[in-house]
């Protein structure tokens, strides 16, 4: 952090600026100037707020794919069809049980089954041919996303939300202030905050795994060079079926999480599979730390956009990937 | 003797079976959008189409009807791209197309590059599609999103004191035509539209969007169809919406009332208008909705026709009765077909429909209030019929003209 302060003092000056700017917006009553300027300290903080529980659903999505891309090296655009495919479960599982918490676990396990079988029976049979890779998940994308629309049809599903967190709940954060001095608060769906506390709680898991245990020191070896990690004597097609269960389990759970507050229909696993692309290149391939960045700009882009620009917000997404490949191109956070 | 007898019929009946492989298709070709957030309507429309055929029949005298059928996704492009198939490819002589606004536009265009061919709309209601600058070879027997509004703001305003609303809709031509027809009526009785909130087709997060829904109005119109109208319904209860809420005729339709889960509790009570209403007790109405419940499984289907089925079933058979009547003639450039779907008059199940000089539908339509059914089954009620509703809306079409195109701001909310 002090290394970054000194090579760009003026970036760091300008970030620390926007970053206080910001605080002071979220924290502060507007002044009555401001709002009329503006709108509403109600809609720019929800904007805020859904742009990050957003950006925690893509990042839910976008880790498993850069996991595997980073340490297979394996650009697998079958990821999108493992999210449809964890909705579907995780719908099938919560109409049928009517408990929430265990369509997470039974699509978490679900699909990392299936990524341990396409791991098994396709990648490892094409180790290190990349385009021919590529081109099989393309085509395993169409044939899931076929087989999907077979047995679940055309019908958008919702995962019901559990009694406890329907409706909104009071954020000690003040929108405005009533003419009798009472203060309004700001109200929030409670749902989308438990996902956002969760992807982050999933994050820090993820950082924690990768960083301090044995395994994670294993993935790290091998995203560097996995040759070599080999010929140490370790397993790495163990390595590689471990991580590639997690990432898709991943995408599994994102599934339901996207199937509980916005819904799944067919279609959706090329809009998750774009939307993780975009995550990714913004932030870094293979980067979790990238992935979380990318994730938070996208979903902050996506809802400042529908609010502010709501005509252009389709195009700010991509904006910021053309802005970051021109000036960036190997991604915010990624290693040179 | 008894050999050649035996002989003979053999061959006579050989002859006769080739008079039937020989006898004459009448190609037809269909578009839905069974891609995209529409899938549902389009799938509910093509429910329509086949009760249609069942009522109905393939025969056209001697000749049959064959039916190819494309998929599209309520884009222009997808439309157009699904039109061409059918005609370079499959050789349909007679279109039943499109389903959405933006493609009933792009069709209707493009049906002037084949004015040999016949273009039936299939349920697109987009006004400018017949208003501005019409096809000769393109018929539409269904109202446009304006004409299904007709009502519902004086509804809302005398009936349910509305005083001040604010819309949000999709951004497109059908439904800038429904706030149009909306804006027009509300604003004539007295009433305000505060704020016209405008969202993408195929939107997945409207919690930023419900966020900014203002909450010094009476009551919210929603502009939405398919699965956009769902995910609104479903975020907006996590977010505690509690506000009255006014439909548009795809939002207060049964590919909604129908979906899955609780979140579409929040319409009871929603009032709307479109060309049908759930309830409506008529025969041909309470026919329409058994013939269509009897053709499919319940779980194949909705509890009761949706929009789009009863547009697919009265343009099918708009279509069917005008070949019968000129026997499947289709020389000549398809003149007599034309000319006989240009007169026709059909007794649709949701009311007499005839056509206009642009060849455009007048018809009924309905005012409704979604009800539950006490089983959990919501359903429109209808509060109000309103026949002979025509595409200028009972305005003088000089005065009409003046209003301008339905866009994100057309017209001002004014008397006019």
């Amino acid at each position: 952090m002090t290394r970054i302060i000194e090579r760009h003092p003026a970036w760091a000056l300008v970030i620390l600026i926007a970053i206080a700017l910001l605080l002071w917006l979220v924290f502060v009553v507007w002044p009555p100037g401001l709002e009329d300027a503006i709108g509403k300290k109600k809609v720019f903080l929800n904007a805020i707020f859904n742009g990050i529980t957003l950006g925690g659903l893509y990042f839910l999505v976008a880790s498993g794919f850069t996991l595997i891309f980073g340490l297979m090296r394996n650009v697998n655009l079958a990821h999108g069809s493992l999210y449809l495919f964890g909705g579907y479960v995780g719908y099938a599982i919560s109409a049928w049980t009517g408990s929430w918490i265990l369509s997470f676990i039974v699509a978490f396990l679900a699909v990392a089954l299936v990524g341990v079988v396409l791991q098994l029976v396709v990648f490892r049979r094409m180790e290190g041919q990349d385009l021919r890779q590529t081109m099989v998940t393309i085509g395993l994308s169409i044939v899931f996303a076929d087989l999907m629309l077979w047995v679940f049809g055309g019908d958008f599903y919702q995962i019901q939300t559990p009694a406890w967190l329907v409706g909104p709940i009071e954020l000690p954060l003040v929108t405005a202030v009533k003419s009798s001095g009472e203060a309004v608060y700001l109200l929030y769906p409670r749902v989308r905050l438990l996902i956002f506390a969760a992807s982050v709680v999933i994050g820090v898991a993820m950082w924690l795994a990768l960083n301090r245990t044995r395994v994670g020191m294993m993935v790290r070896a091998g995203v560097d060079d996995r040759e070599i990690l080999a010929a140490t004597g370790v397993n790495i097609q163990l390595v590689f079926v471990v991580v590639f269960a997690l990432g898709a389990g991943l995408a599994g759970i994102a599934g339901v999480v996207g199937g509980t507050f916005q819904s799944i229909s067919p279609g959706e696993d090329i809009r998750f599979l774009l939307a993780s692309l975009v995550v990714v290149i913004v932030g870094g391939m293979g980067s979790i730390p990238g992935a979380a960045l990318g994730a938070l700009i996208i979903g902050l882009a996506e809802q400042l956009g529908s609010v502010y620009i709501p005509t252009y917000a389709i195009v700010v997404t991509f904006l910021i990937m053309v802005l970051v490949l021109a000036l960036r191109p190997q991604g915010l956070m990624a290693r040179r | 003797m008894l050999k050649s007898c035996a002989g003979l019929v053999a061959l006579s009946s050989l002859l006769l079976s080739g008079v039937a492989v020989a006898q004459e298709k009448i190609k037809v070709g269909v578009t839905a959008t069974l891609e995209g957030t529409y899938t549902v309507l389009g799938e509910d429309g093509i429910r329509g189409f086949q009760t249609a055929l069942n009522n109905f029949g393939k025969k056209i005298g001697d000749k049959e009807l064959e039916f190819v059928i494309a998929s599209t996704d309520a884009t222009p492009d997808s439309a157009v791209r699904a039109v061409r198939k059918l005609i370079e490819q499959d050789k349909v002589q007679i279109l039943l197309s499109p389903l959405s606004g933006d493609e009933g536009i792009a069709v209707k265009n493009f049906a002037k590059t084949h004015p040999e061919l016949t273009f039936v709309n299939a349920a697109s209601g987009a006004q400018e599609t017949t208003y501005v600058d019409p096809a000769p070879n393109f018929f539409r027997y269904n109202m446009d999103g304006a004409q299904w509004q007709v009502g519902l703001g004086k509804y809302a305003f005398e009936t349910k004191g509305y005083r001040k609303i604010a819309t949000v809709g999709e951004d497109y031509s059908f439904i800038y035509t429904q706030v149009f027809g909306l804006v027009l009526e509300f604003c004539g009785a007295g009433g305000q539209v505060t704020n016209r909130q405008w969202v993408p087709l195929g939107t997945k997060d409207f919690a930023s969007v419900i966020a900014a829904l203002p909450d010094d109005v009476d009551a919210i119109y929603l502009g939405l169809g398919g699965a956009d109208a769902v995910n609104f319904l479903n975020q907006y209860q996590q977010a505690g919406g509690k506000a009255h809420l006014m439909g548009g005729s795809i939002m207060v339709d049964q590919t909604i009332l129908s979906a899955k889960g609780n979140a579409k509790n929040a319409m009871i009570g929603t009032i709307a208008a479109s060309g049908q209403g759930d309830s409506w007790d008529d025969p041909a109405w309470q026919k329409f909705v058994k013939d269509y419940q009897d053709a499919f499984p319940p779980n194949k289907r909705f509890p009761s026709p949706s929009l789009l089925a009863t547009n697919y079933y009265d343009s099918t058979m708009a279509l069917i009765l005008a070949l019968r009547q000129v026997n499947g003639d289709l020389s000549n450039n398809q003149a007599k077909l034309k000319d006989a779907l240009a007169k026709i008059e059909i007794d649709a199940p949701n009311g007499k429909i005839k056509l206009d000089q642009n060849r455009q539908a007048i018809g009924t339509n309905f005012v409704t209030e979604v009800v539950d059914d006490g089983k959990g089954a919501l359903f429109s009620k209808v509060v109000k019929v309103i026949p002979n509703v025509n595409q200028t809306l009972g305005y003088d079409p000089a005065v009409f003209a003046k209003i301008g195109l339905p866009s994100r701001t057309v017209p001002e909310c004014k008397k006019y």
